[in-house]
């Protein structure tokens, strides 16, 4: 994170798209939006790629707030905790609301959270900050467990997730279920990604690398942390949205605990801390590459050894895995790529 | 162009490991098996698992299948969480001659509940899972089989009761429920409730969050409420570490009752001498005199196809309910293969041979089971089968049982579970039933 202002690409002004850039990411949507929608087994999508991109925005959330403004937060999985139950509740009680508008406003109740816990920010820094987001962690978590109106007094506390219906259209199928996760996540995403490319992105940075050179350069220090803790909020309330209502498709608060949280951040670290494609690229490691892990490890070797020794053997080989990971690359998955990309586009200009 | 050969790569193999799987048998029945080997909960998900498999293993060996179809199985493990429970069900739902789903987790029984009702196979949730869906006609392919919650409930409280000399004798008791923190542990949160004011006896309900191996808090407030009797709703380790707070704050072990996740010997060994003298309910006995158990140890242990790695562990209440659990889902598609023929059935007939499950007394003789349980009758509308409870106390050594097979209060419960059902209905637009045939 010590990236200085004056070498980071990021705080150029803003270049114009060139196509030869853009053309990886546009074929990267179509494949996303086109052909995998068409060709992935319904385990693919319903087991792999909706929690990955649940999780992925949640990341994208998170690395406005850790990655690119400085800000080490614990609280993750509460976002997505207040995200979810708001969305349930706005859902269930208001008569009529279209369902993307109880997601948006979900994410504004997100939002609202957000900022009374992003509040010790403006006097805590590091660790300080990151014991307070915990508490955030434990308070949500606690109000929906205490309070059963939440959960609409379901004696377990666990609700089931309204049919996910906009305009008469039901996304009721794998695929439309994964679609209507895309869009809501590829919005989002360009979203952000237009934002950390603007001055307030810049902001971020500033307060990121050196919250007093900032305050000296004139970067509203106070406005741009509460302004990172609410968009960074509003993103994961979404996450949560998604992940209860696409995913899971039932909701109890034990499922966003601290370890959600943690996950998170470990995607957003491994992930390279302060890039968008990293969000990504670390939710594809720590989602998807167990569970492919875990159904290599059961298809070799299932006859010989029960499901629990494979569990634990997988468990070793990807803790090693990270490890390596990040040996190798400190700054992530994104670096890694970015590398390996710039490499290969020598050879291939050499050649 | 990279990107889209990573892609193809990707999509490729993820498609060859899905298609790997998806190798059809004719004539088998499958269960995919949402175990747990790995996490704070698998004693419970060794045991029960490892009895659900002997079982089968049994019927395959010993007969050949249940009607010359076999039986067979994978399991994923799911660690006791939500997630990782639903994606074993998305992985597995794929296979074909899928029988029933047993993942043993209320949590994830949740999440499956519209899911399996859009898939058309039973559900079975023996001993636990959501209290209402005994209602079936609203929860067509949701069986908490011989016990739902809420009776279990009422079992604790009635024994209480006969323990005092009579339910007038409650008034004024007081009594605390030590719950574990998950959807689980709080189902039984409002039956308590109505029970304490039906009765009159005080009532205080503490959480011990997931796992619990902490109760220090717990058990200071309940040292400071001073109840006459505390009933532990456990789970996994929170049940020994309750037992030895306990003892450490000098409340007697007699005096805690176990709810029907409370009473393996996991629970009880680990506590040591602070678990003599502890009481739980259970509606399956444990230990391995029963000729079926017998049968399981020279047949399947004999031909070391074994699933418990510590064979000492045949006959411990977990294997015993697996074994149990394999009982009523084989005798269920023995029901429905009677009906519609000896062949691979589906989900839905598999459904109609559970709505017509009668084990009675004689029957469970005949299928090595005198003692091990009672009985069951399952109807179209009662997918909880009026199992009785039993309460058996733990000596230091074995579990003796200390009551006759009693049941619980099913006219003060069924009302509750209808209007529970009936506002879940509507809720979701679901046509109730008439009829096992609609």
């Amino acid at each position: 994170m010590t990236t200085s202002l004056a070498s980071s690409p990021r705080v150029l002004p803003l270049r114009g798209l060139s196509w030869r850039r853009a053309a990886p990411w546009l074929l990267l949507l179509v494949v996303a939006w086109v052909i995998l929608p068409w060709f992935a087994s319904p385990y693919v999508i319903d087991a792999l790629l909706i929690p990955f991109l649940a999780l992925s925005l949640a990341a994208v959330g998170l690395n406005l707030l850790t990655g690119y403004a400085g800000q080490l937060s614990l609280g993750s999985s509460a976002f997505m905790a207040v995200g979810a139950f708001a969305a349930y509740n706005l859902n269930l009680r208001v008569e009529g609301l279209p369902l993307l508008v109880s997601i948006a406003l979900a994410g504004v109740a997100a939002t609202a959270i957000g900022l009374v816990f992003g509040l010790p920010s403006l006097r805590l820094r590091g660790f300080y900050l990151a014991v307070s987001t915990l508490a955030a962690q434990f308070f949500v978590q606690w109000v929906l467990v205490k309070f059963s109106w939440f959960s609409n007094d379901n004696p377990s506390g666990v609700i089931d997730a309204p049919p996910l219906v906009v305009g008469g259209l039901a996304f009721d199928t794998p695929a439309g279920r994964y679609l209507f996760a895309l869009a809501i996540v590829t919005v989002l995403t360009l979203l952000c990604w237009r934002l950390v490319q603007s001055q307030t992105g810049h902001h971020f940075i500033a307060v990121r690398d050196n919250e007093q050179a900032a305050r000296v350069i004139g970067v509203p220090v106070l406005r741009t942390k509460l302004l990172a803790f609410a968009v960074s909020s509003f993103v994961i309330g979404v996450a949560g949205v998604l992940w209860g209502f696409v995913y899971l498709r039932t909701v109890e608060p034990a499922g966003f605990n601290l370890d959600r949280s943690l996950q998170i951040l470990f995607i957003v670290i491994i992930g390279g801390l302060a890039t968008i494609r990293g969000a990504f690229l670390g939710a594809a490691l720590i989602v998807v590459f167990p569970l492919l892990l875990s159904r290599l490890g059961s298809l070799l070797l299932g006859q010989w050894f029960d499901s629990g020794v494979l569990e634990m053997s997988q468990r070793i080989v990807l803790g090693a895995l990270i490890i390596f990971f990040l040996i190798v690359e400190p700054q992530g998955l994104a670096a890694l790529w970015g590398r390996a990309r710039r490499r290969l586009h020598k050879r291939a200009s050499a050649s | 162009m990279l990107h889209a050969k990573l892609l193809k790569t990707f999509i490729l193999s993820a498609a060859l490991l899905s298609a790997g799987l998806q190798n059809a048998h004719a004539d088998e029945q499958f269960f995919p098996l949402q175990s747990y080997r790995v996490g704070p909960y698998a004693a419970g998900g060794t045991g029960f698992f490892g009895g659900f498999i002997d079982y089968l293993n049994l019927v395959n060996l010993r007969d050949g299948g249940v009607g010359g179809v076999k039986l067979t199985w994978e399991e994923g493990e799911t660690q006791y969480e939500v997630e990782r429970g639903v994606e074993v069900y998305e992985r597995l739902k794929q296979r074909p001659n899928i029988a029933t789903w047993n993942p043993l987790s209320v949590g994830i029984a949740y999440a499956l509940l519209d899911r399996v009702t859009a898939d058309k196979v039973p559900l079975l949730t023996i001993n636990h899972g959501r209290t209402d869906t005994t209602d079936g006609r609203v929860f067509k392919y949701i069986f908490p089989l011989l016990l739902n919650p809420y009776s279990e409930t009422s079992g604790i409280v009635n024994y209480i009761a006969s323990k005092e000399g009579g339910s007038d004798k409650l008034k004024g008791k007081k009594i605390v429920v030590l719950y574990h923190g998950s959807p689980y542990g709080k189902e039984t949160i409002p039956i308590y409730k109505l029970l304490s004011e039906k009765y009159g006896f005080s009532l205080q309900q503490i959480e011990v969050p997931h796992p619990g191996n902490d109760q220090q808090a717990q058990w200071l407030a309940i040292r400071r409420a001073k109840p006459d009797y505390v009933v532990l709703r456990g789970w996994g380790v929170m049940n020994p570490v309750a037992l030895k707070t306990a003892q450490k704050s000098g409340f007697p072990a007699d005096h805690i009752i176990g709810n029907v996740w409370s009473n393996s010997e996991e629970d009880v060994i680990p506590a040591g001498d602070a678990a003599k003298g502890y009481v739980a309910i259970t509606t399956v006995a444990a230990g391995a005199q029963y000729p079926v158990l017998q049968e399981i140890q020279k047949t399947v242990y004999g031909a070391g196809k074994g699933n418990l790695q510590d064979p000492k562990r045949i006959g411990s209440v977990y294997h015993n309910l697996g074994v149990l659990n394999g009982i009523l889902n084989v005798e269920a598609i023995r029901i429905a293969q009677a009906k519609f023929g000896k062949r691979t059935l589906t989900g839905d007939e598999i459904r109609w041979g559970l709505e017509n499950l009668n084990i009675d007394q004689a029957r469970t003789a005949a299928l090595g089971a005198k003692g091990l349980f009672h009985s069951i009758h399952v109807t179209w509308d009662n997918h909880e089968g009026d199992g009785l409870v039993a309460f058996q106390q733990w000596d230091g050594k074995q579990w003796n049982v200390v009551s006759d097979w009693i049941a619980p209060d099913w006219k003060l419960l069924r009302p509750i579970i209808e209007k529970s059902a009936l506002a879940y209905a509507k809720e979701k637009n679901i046509k109730v039933r008439k009829s096992i045939d609609d």
